[in-house]
C-alpha cells in the first residue's frame, strides 16, 4: 500500500487549504482561487526554474509553521517559497504587502511604454491587469526613457525589446523547449537585454512558444502583428493531427468569419499555455480547413476579450427612476443626440464582426 | 600594541613562501587538526570561538558549516570567496598577497572539517596578479604534501583551484558566486535551496570569505577558549580593517575587537587621526554597502557609550542611529566632504552592478542614481528628496539578492542624518557646484543625540 502524504495546513488571507509538501504558496494560493491568489509576471508553472525575478508576487509570511512560529522578516516571492505546515500568509489583507507591490509595478512601468493602445497584446496582457490593480495613477519618473529598435528574430517573430520587463520566460522556453537556445539576456542591471547572440535568427521547431509565454508585448507573432485585436476575434478551440510527436496539436484559432488570424495554444485560467505547440501548427496552418473544430473557447468573463460578447446580460435596474416617481431624469446633455457612433439602438453584440462607422449611419438614415 | 592572530608573522621577510612560513609555525594547525582532532573536534573548536563570518553578515561560522548536507556519495565543496569586490575593502587582497599559506592552510583545515575534497578559490579579475602568488604557494604545499593525495599520511585528500572571476561586484553573492565558477552568467540564485543544501553542482557547498578561513588557523592553533578572550562576547577574536578616505595613515589593520572606533580613528597605532587636522565629518565603517554614520554617532552609540568596534556596538540601536561592521571597509570623511556626492558615487556603482534579475533593484539602482545626479548637478527639486527616499524603502528588501538592501542602505543613511545638506543643494543649485562644506551645519560632533 502507497504511504499516505501528509498533507500541510496552510492559511492564506484567513483561508485555510491543504496541500502537499513542497508546493509553493502561489500554488496553494491557486488551489483556494479567487482575489487571494498573488500575481505573477515571471513565474510559469510550466517551465522549470521561472519564477522569483519580478518580485510582484511577494507576500508576508506572518507565520512560518507550526514548528516555527516565528515571521519571516521579510516579504517573500509566493512563487519560489515552499509552505510549511501551519504557515499563515498575508497577500491582500497585508498593507505592506500591497505597497510593496505598487512599487514593483512603478518599477515595472519606469521602461514599459504605456502604448496599450498599439500594442498586440492589448487585452492580453498580465503588466496591463497588474497596473490596472495595482499601480498608481500617475509616474513619478522624469526621466528618459530606455528604447530598443525592434528586430527581427527569424520570419516569424518579431522582438520589441523597448516592451519587455525581462521576466525571463523566453529564456527558459527556449532553453527549455528547443534544441538549441540562440537567445539570452545580454547586458546587466537596467542596461539588460534579451537578445540573440550576434544577430541569429530563431527558428527552432517550438520556438513560437516564446510569443504565448511572453506577459507583455515584447515578443509577437509576425504573421498577426496589426492584423486585428484580439477583441474583434472569435476564439474557437480546435484540433488537427500533428505530424510532431511533441505537438498536442491542440490550439485555439482566433477566427473572423472563416478567416483564421492567428494560432495560440491553448491557455488556463492563469493564462499559462497548457499543453506547447510546434511552430508548424502555430505560423503554417492558417486555413480553417486544416483544423477540426470543437466550438467556441470560454473566455473569462472579466477579460476584455469578452467585450461585447455577453450573453444573458441583466442590465441592473436604474433606481432613479422610481426615487421620482416614474418620471425620467431630465438630461442637462444627451450625448445620443450629438454622437455619430454608441447609439444605444445600435446592439454591439449582434453585429456581425467588428462594429464600423457604417453600422452607425445606417441607423441614423 | 593590540594582540594579533593573523598578520602577526607579516613582517617577517619571506612569510609568503613556504620554507619561511613552515619554520614560523606555519602548518602545525594544519597537523594539529588532520593528525589529532578529527573533523567534528575542528568544528567544534571553530564553534566555540565564535568566530563570525568576516565577509560582511557575521553569520557564525561553526553553525554555518554545521547546516552542510551531508548524503551519501554526494561530494561536498568549499568554496572561497575572494571576490573582495565592495568599495572601501581590501584586506582580503593583502592576505593572500603577503600571508598566502595562511589561507591554503585555513582552507585545509576548514575542507577537513566539512568533508570536502575539492576546494575553489573564486578571486575577484581586478586582483590580477594574486592568482599566480596563490598558485604558487598550492604548488609549494603539494610538492610539501599538505594537499594532493593522502595528505600527511592521514588519509584525507584535497585539491585547490583558483578561478578568476571576470570582474563583476555581483559574483561576491556567495550563489552568483556558485553560478560563475560553474560558467554561467553570475546571477544570483533564489534561496532556498541553500548552498548548505544545494550549492555548487547542486552539490552541499560552503562558502566563506578568505579572511574566515585564514582565522580558523589561530583558532586551531591556541583553541577556541583562548580564541574568545580575544574581542567581546558577541564579536571574538580579531578582524582586519582596511582604512582609507580623510585619515594620515590608511591601510590594512588587525585589531582586537575591543578597541573603540575613537581609537581606532585617532590613535597612532592605526589610522593617526584626520588628515590635515580637518574635523571628522562621517563613516562609513563596513564597506560602502552599509549605512553612514554622522560623526556624533560615530563615536557614541545612541545610549551614549562609547561606540566600540564590534558588531553589536556599531549596529546599536538599529540603522536609526547605527550601522554595521560589514566587510570591515572604513570609509572616513572628514569635513570637505559631500554627502550626497558621495551617496551618488555609490549609487552609480549599485546601478552599474546591479545583474539586472528582478525588476526593483533593476529599475530602483537607475532612478536612485539619476534622481541624486540632478541633485549633486544642483538641478534637483524638495521633492527628490522624499522620492529617493521612497524609492530606497521600496527596493530594501524585496530583491532576490542582498544588493538592492547595498543599494539602499547608503541612501537611507545618507538622507535620514544628511537631510540639511540635500535641502542646501536644492535651495543653494549654483554654490552646490564649487562647494567646500565645513561643519556650519551639523551638530557637534560631540553632541550625542537622545536614544531613538
Amino acid at each position: 500500500m502507497a504511504e499516505e502524504i501528509k498533507l500541510f495546513k496552510v492559511k492564506i488571507d484567513n483561508i485555510s487549504v491543504e496541500v502537499e509538501p513542497g508546493t509553493t504558496i502561489l500554488n496553494a494560493a491557486r488551489k483556494i482561487g479567487g482575489d487571494i491568489v498573488p500575481p505573477a509576471m515571471c513565474y510559469y508553472s510550466k517551465l522549470n526554474g521561472s519564477g522569483g525575478k519580478c518580485r510582484t508576487c511577494l507576500v508576508k509570511v506572518s507565520k512560518g509553521s507550526d514548528a516555527d512560529p516565528r515571521p519571516m522578516p521579510k516579504l517573500v516571492a509566493s512563487c519560489r517559497t515552499t509552505v510549511m505546515d501551519g504557515m499563515e500568509v498575508a497577500n491582500i489583507t497585508s498593507p505592506e504587502v500591497q505597497e510593496a507591490r505598487k512599487g514593483v509595478v512603478e518599477f515595472l512601468l519606469l521602461n514599459h511604454p504605456l502604448d496599450c493602445p498599439v500594442c498586440d497584446q492589448a487585452g492580453e496582457c498580465h503588466l496591463q491587469d497588474l497596473s490596472y490593480e495595482h499601480g498608481a495613477d500617475s509616474t513619478r519618473y522624469e526621466f528618459k526613457r530606455r528604447t530598443f529598435d525592434k528586430i527581427d528574430i527569424g520570419d516569424k517573430i518579431k522582438l520589441h525589446m523597448t516592451r519587455c520587463i525581462l521576466c525571463y520566460r523566453c529564456v527558459y522556453t527556449a532553453d527549455q523547449l528547443t534544441n538549441k537556445r540562440e537567445h539570452g539576456v545580454l547586458g546587466r542591471g537596467d542596461a539588460s537585454e534579451i537578445s540573440t547572440y550576434i544577430s541569429q535568427s530563431l527558428d527552432n521547431d517550438f520556438i513560437g512558444n516564446v510569443i504565448d509565454v511572453c506577459p507583455v508585448g515584447a515578443l509577437t507573432d509576425q504573421t498577426f502583428r496589426f492584423k486585428n485585436r484580439v477583441w474583434f476575434l472569435k476564439p474557437v478551440d480546435a484540433h488537427r493531427h500533428c505530424d510532431n510527436e511533441k505537438c498536442c496539436g491542440k490550439t485555439v484559432l482566433w477566427m473572423r468569419g472563416d478567416e483564421v488570424f492567428r494560432v495560440t495554444a491553448r491557455k488556463d485560467q492563469y493564462g499559462e499555455v497548457e499543453d506547447f505547440i510546434c511552430d508548424t501548427c502555430r505560423f503554417d496552418k492558417k486555413e480553417a480547413k486544416d483544423w477540426v473544430i470543437e466550438g467556441p473557447r470560454k473566455i473569462d468573463r472579466q477579460s476584455v476579450i469578452s467585450q461585447g460578447h455577453y450573453v444573458n446580460t441583466v442590465k441592473p435596474k436604474d433606481p432613479l427612476v422610481e426615487v421620482l416617481d416614474g418620471r425620467k431624469p431630465k438630461l442637462l446633455f444627451d450625448i445620443h443626440s450629438e454622437s455619430q457612433v454608441n447609439r444605444p439602438e445600435v446592439d454591439l453584440s449582434k453585429i456581425d464582426g467588428p462594429a464600423h462607422s457604417n453600422d452607425f449611419t445606417k441607423q441614423q438614415s | 600594541m593590540g594582540r594579533k592572530l593573523l598578520l602577526d608573522k607579516a613582517h617577517i621577510e619571506g612569510i609568503r613562501y613556504y620554507d619561511t612560513y613552515r619554520s614560523n609555525g606555519g602548518y602545525a594547525a594544519a597537523e594539529k587538526a588532520l593528525k589529532s582532532m578529527g573533523p567534528e573536534g575542528v568544528l567544534e573548536e571553530v564553534k566555540k570561538s565564535g568566530l563570525r563570518g568576516r565577509g560582511g553578515a557575521g553569520f557564525p561560522t561553526g553553525l554555518k558549516w554545521s547546516f552542510i548536507a551531508r548524503p551519501e556519495g554526494v561530494p561536498r565543496y568549499l568554496v572561497c570567496n575572494a571576490d573582495e569586490s565592495e568599495p572601501g575593502t581590501f584586506k582580503d587582497r593583502y592576505l593572500m598577497e603577503f600571508i598566502p599559506h595562511l589561507l591554503i592552510e585555513g582552507l585545509l583545515i576548514s575542507s577537513f572539517a566539512l568533508g570536502a575534497n575539492s576546494a575553489y578559490i573564486y578571486i575577484r579579475g581586478e586582483y590580477a596578479w594574486i592568482p599566480d602568488i596563490l598558485e604558487q604557494a598550492i604548488a609549494e604545499a603539494k610538492n610539501k604534501g599538505w594537499l594532493g593525495k593522502n595528505i600527511q599520511g592521514t588519509g584525507f585528500d584535497l585539491e585547490i583551484y583558483v578561478q578568476r572571476g571576470a570582474g563583476a561586484y555581483i559574483c561576491g553573492e556567495e550563489t552568483a558566486l556558485i553560478e560563475s565558477l560553474e560558467g554561467k552568467r553570475g546571477n544570483p540564485r533564489i534561496k532556498p535551496p541553500f548552498p548548505a543544501v544545494k550549492g555548487l553542482w547542486q552539490c552541499p557547498t560552503v562558502v566563506n570569505n578568505v579572511e574566515t578561513l585564514a582565522a580558523v588557523v589561530p583558532i586551531i592553533n591556541i583553541g577556541g577558549d583562548e580564541y574568545i578572550k580575544y574581542g567581546t562576547g558577541k564579536s571574538t577574536g580579531t578582524k582586519l580593517i582596511s582604512a582609507c578616505g580623510n585619515i594620515n595613515k590608511p591601510g590594512v589593520y588587525e585589531i582586537e575587537m575591543n578597541i573603540s572606533v575613537e581609537e581606532f580613528i585617532y590613535s597612532d597605532e592605526y589610522c593617526g587621526g584626520i588628515k590635515n587636522g580637518k574635523r571628522l565629518k562621517a563613516c562609513i565603517p563596513g564597506g560602502s554597502s552599509v549605512p553612514v554614520l554622522p560623526a556624533n554617532l560615530l563615536l557614541k552609540t545612541a545610549k551614549g557609550e562609547t561606540r566600540m568596534m564590534t558588531y553589536e556596538s556599531l549596529s546599536d540601536g538599529g540603522f536609526a542611529t547605527g550601522s554595521m561592521l560589514g566587510s570591515g571597509g572604513f570609509i572616513v570623511m572628514d569635513e570637505d566632504q559631500c554627502i550626497v556626492r558621495n551617496t551618488l558615487t555609490f549609487a552609480r556603482f549599485y546601478h552599474h552592478e546591479s545583474c539586472g534579475q528582478c525588476s526593483p533593484c533593476r529599475e530602483g539602482t537607475g532612478w536612485m542614481k539619476k534622481v541624486l545626479l540632478n541633485l549633486e548637478n544642483g538641478k534637483g527639486k524638495m521633492s527628490d528628496i522624499d522620492l529617493l527616499w521612497d524609492i530606497q524603502r521600496k527596493i530594501e528588501g524585496n530583491t532576490i539578492c542582498p544588493l538592492g538592501d547595498a543599494a539602499a542602505w547608503p541612501v537611507a543613511a545618507a538622507i535620514r542624518h544628511f537631510r540639511d545638506e540635500f535641502e542646501w543643494h536644492v535651495t543653494h543649485p549654483e554654490e552646490a557646484l564649487t562647494r567646500n562644506f565645513g561643519l556650519a551645519h551639523y551638530a557637534d560632533p560631540l553632541t550625542i543625540p537622545a536614544a531613538v
